[in-house]
């Protein structure tokens, strides 16, 4: 009865329903955030994974996120890209694009990229195919089949290519690379999309030290034409190229600053090294 | 090539459809000479000279070429895209009674029981007029779109059903070996209108000419050839464009491709629906050369022997689809004109051979011993 009661409800609409937000439309950021998380509330279970979370980030902004296990950063990073739907609250890209609303493909293709904690890369392509598949272009079916790479394309991926610093290996099947470089393979795939945001989840763990200094100066080079939000658990790292850090505890946001000042706050210390 | 053009990423670079591929050219090259050569030597090469092929040898040569179309049809999907159907005969079988019905209409007052427009089994059920899905079928043009609509059709319904609910792997063998084993028990039934079990068969002519015929034989060979050769030039251009990367990457990889923004289930749509084309045209090529087709074709086990020729050969090369084909065939007439009974054990035991000790089959083997990297 009451799943009937919850489908007949007529104060509002099921998801397919609803017109699909227009990312063509174009990102208005005029007002500064590239990004509005506002009072953000998921549960599973009863379990508020994110409890009226706030948070805004600035266009070309770098962002680190950090926080105890359990905090909410996956959660949070779930709702940016459309996995998974907020109980309450808002979530928007630039103030015109209402995340909510937005399949998770129309917001990978509107441009908001993610990087995951484990590296996929296409392992049995070349470096250069596995970024040709990321690049951004017509994805449906009878357009991809006759796609050929004008110059701008080629000029693109060489791009990215030095940027990522794979520029010697664009030939090497991806599944030859080491840990490291399949990370900045994966940035790279995140690039040829040309998103506007970029999520970055841990992207130094297991890394050498001199691949983790390589990745922070990579990620810096990317904010300004990008906005970067990083999680990351490493707070070496963090430390090393962090403007801004924004402190997460049990769903909400515990502190928000320079590294400085969040590991001068006395919650903070409370939280990470106990009572 | 100039130092200039090397330096441009390949994947930009298009060239020729067989640029780089020596043994694609090889195969086309052979299809080619042999659509003119075989023919000859049948009709042309006097009887016991050294180079005179019999009509049965034609004919079985063909066949040989429309089954190594099968292959690489289940090749283009499980070898590229690692969709392991287990019901490809369906249709082939589908593209087979397809030209079997235009075949049955061409008999006309030479059947049995003389009836002009009914074919004898309808006759002989008591059918006073023609089922309407047999209108049209006396017109060769009609056929020839049946033999590739049919299969398309029911390959993209199926596909549809399937891959949007994202059913992979085992299931979906299970599935495609279901589809094939209905319509089997489907066409079995006199009242499908299909001829029940004894199929579609006592063909008189193709196009006016007499099915028996020597020339006619050795037309279909050459016909079977060139579909071959240009199955093989439609999976190398599929394979060789972005989206066989697309689909390679699904193989690999499929929710990653999804987070790039592709749409896994339109691509795996689009592929098996091309798929159950080129079997739907191995089918129709197939009915004329051997004279019958009966539900017998949609026998599950049909469509795993496609696996195991494609296992054999090489998956995920389409020139291992051929070689696998063609091998694996011409063991089976020696095999069975041998020890008949023992054919399945042995293709059971050749499948888990290889499976085992040549997992890139013959292909791969021959690729590690040039020390070359299997693609």
């Amino acid at each position: 009865m009451t799943v009937l009661a919850e489908v007949l409800r007529r104060d509002r609409v099921f998801d397919f329903v609803l017109p699909e937000p227009d990312f063509a439309g174009g990102l208005d950021t005029r007002h500064g955030p590239i990004l509005y998380v506002e009072d953000v509330t998921v549960a599973f279970d009863g379990f508020r994974a994110l409890d009226r979370l706030s948070l805004y980030v600035d266009d070309g902004e770098l962002r680190c996120i950090i926080g105890p296990n359990g905090a909410g950063k996956t959660t949070m990073m779930d709702v940016l890209t459309g996995r998974t739907r907020p109980d309450s609250g808002s979530v928007w890209f630039g103030s015109r694009i209402d995340l909510r609303r937005a399949s998770e493909t129309a917001i990978a293709r509107g441009g908001i990229g993610r990087k995951f904690q484990t590296p996929t890369v296409f392992e049995h392509h070349s470096v250069m195919e596995n970024l040709e598949l990321a690049m951004a272009a017509d994805k449906r079916v009878w357009p991809t089949l006759f796609a050929h790479m004008d110059s701008a394309d080629r000029d693109r991926l060489a791009e990215v290519l030095a940027l990522i610093g794979l520029a010697s290996l664009e030939r090497q099947p991806a599944g030859a690379l080491s840990h490291g470089q399949k990370q900045w393979l994966e940035i790279g795939m995140l690039l040829m999309q040309n998103p506007r945001v970029l999520l970055v989840d841990e992207p130094v763990a297991g890394m050498t030290h001199q691949e983790m200094e390589q990745t922070g100066e990579l990620l810096q080079r990317l904010a300004g034409r990008h906005s970067v939000i990083v999680v990351e658990h490493d707070m070496a790292f963090v430390r090393s190229i962090a403007r801004q850090v924004t402190v997460l505890h049990q769903g909400s946001v515990l502190a928000e600053g320079t590294m400085d000042e969040v590991q001068n706050d006395p919650r903070v210390v409370e939280v990470y090294l106990g009572e | 090539m100039t130092a200039d053009a090397k330096s441009l990423p390949r994947l930009g670079y298009r060239g020729g459809l067989l640029t780089g591929d020596i043994a694609g050219r090889v195969l086309i090259a052979l299809l080619l000479a042999a659509a003119v050569a075989v023919p000859a030597a049948n009709l042309l090469a006097p009887e016991g000279s050294l180079l005179h092929l019999s009509s049965y040898t034609v004919t079985l040569l063909g066949k040989y070429l429309c089954y190594a179309l099968l292959a690489l049809s289940v090749d283009l999907i499980w070898g590229y895209c690692g969709i392991l159907s287990l019901g490809h005969g369906a249709f082939f079988a589908l593209g087979g009674y397809a030209m079997g019905m235009y075949l049955m209409r061409q008999i006309g007052t030479r059947g049995v029981y003389g009836d002009p427009v009914l074919p004898d089994f309808m006759v002989f059920l008591n059918w006073d007029r023609l089922p309407w899905y047999w209108y049209g079928f006396d017109q060769f043009p009609v056929a020839l779109v049946a033999i590739v609509l049919v299969p398309a059709v029911v390959a993209f319904v199926f596909g549809w059903l399937a891959f949007r609910s994202r059913v992979t792997g085992v299931y979906l063998s299970i599935m495609s070996q279901a589809l094939t084993y209905a319509l089997m028990l489907a066409f079995f039934r006199n009242e499908m209108g299909f001829g029940g079990n004894n199929g579609l068969t006592d063909f008189k002519d193709i196009l006016g000419f007499d099915i028996q015929a020597d020339t006619t034989r050795a037309a279909l060979f050459a016909a079977s050839a060139l579909a071959l050769a240009g199955g093989y030039a439609i999976c190398r251009f599929i394979v060789s464009s972005k989206l066989g990367r697309v689909v390679t990457a699904v193989r690999d990889a499929e929710a990653r491709v999804r987070t790039v923004g592709y749409r896994v289930d339109h691509y795996k749509v689009w592929l098996f629906t091309v798929s159950a084309m080129l079997a739907g045209v191995a089918g129709a090529l197939y009915v004329p050369q051997v004279g019958i087709i009966n539900p017998g074709e949609f026998s599950p086990l049909n469509s795993i022997e496609i696996v195991v020729w494609v296992a054999v050969g090489g998956r995920g090369t389409l020139i291992g689809a051929v070689v696998g084909a063609l091998a694996v065939n011409y063991g089976k007439t020696v095999f069975t004109g041998v020890w008949p009974e023992g054919w399945l054990f042995a293709l059971g035991a050749l499948f888990v051979v290889v499976t085992v000790f040549l997992p890139r089959g013959i292909v791969g083997l021959l690729r590690r011993r040039r020390g070359e990297e299997a693609a």
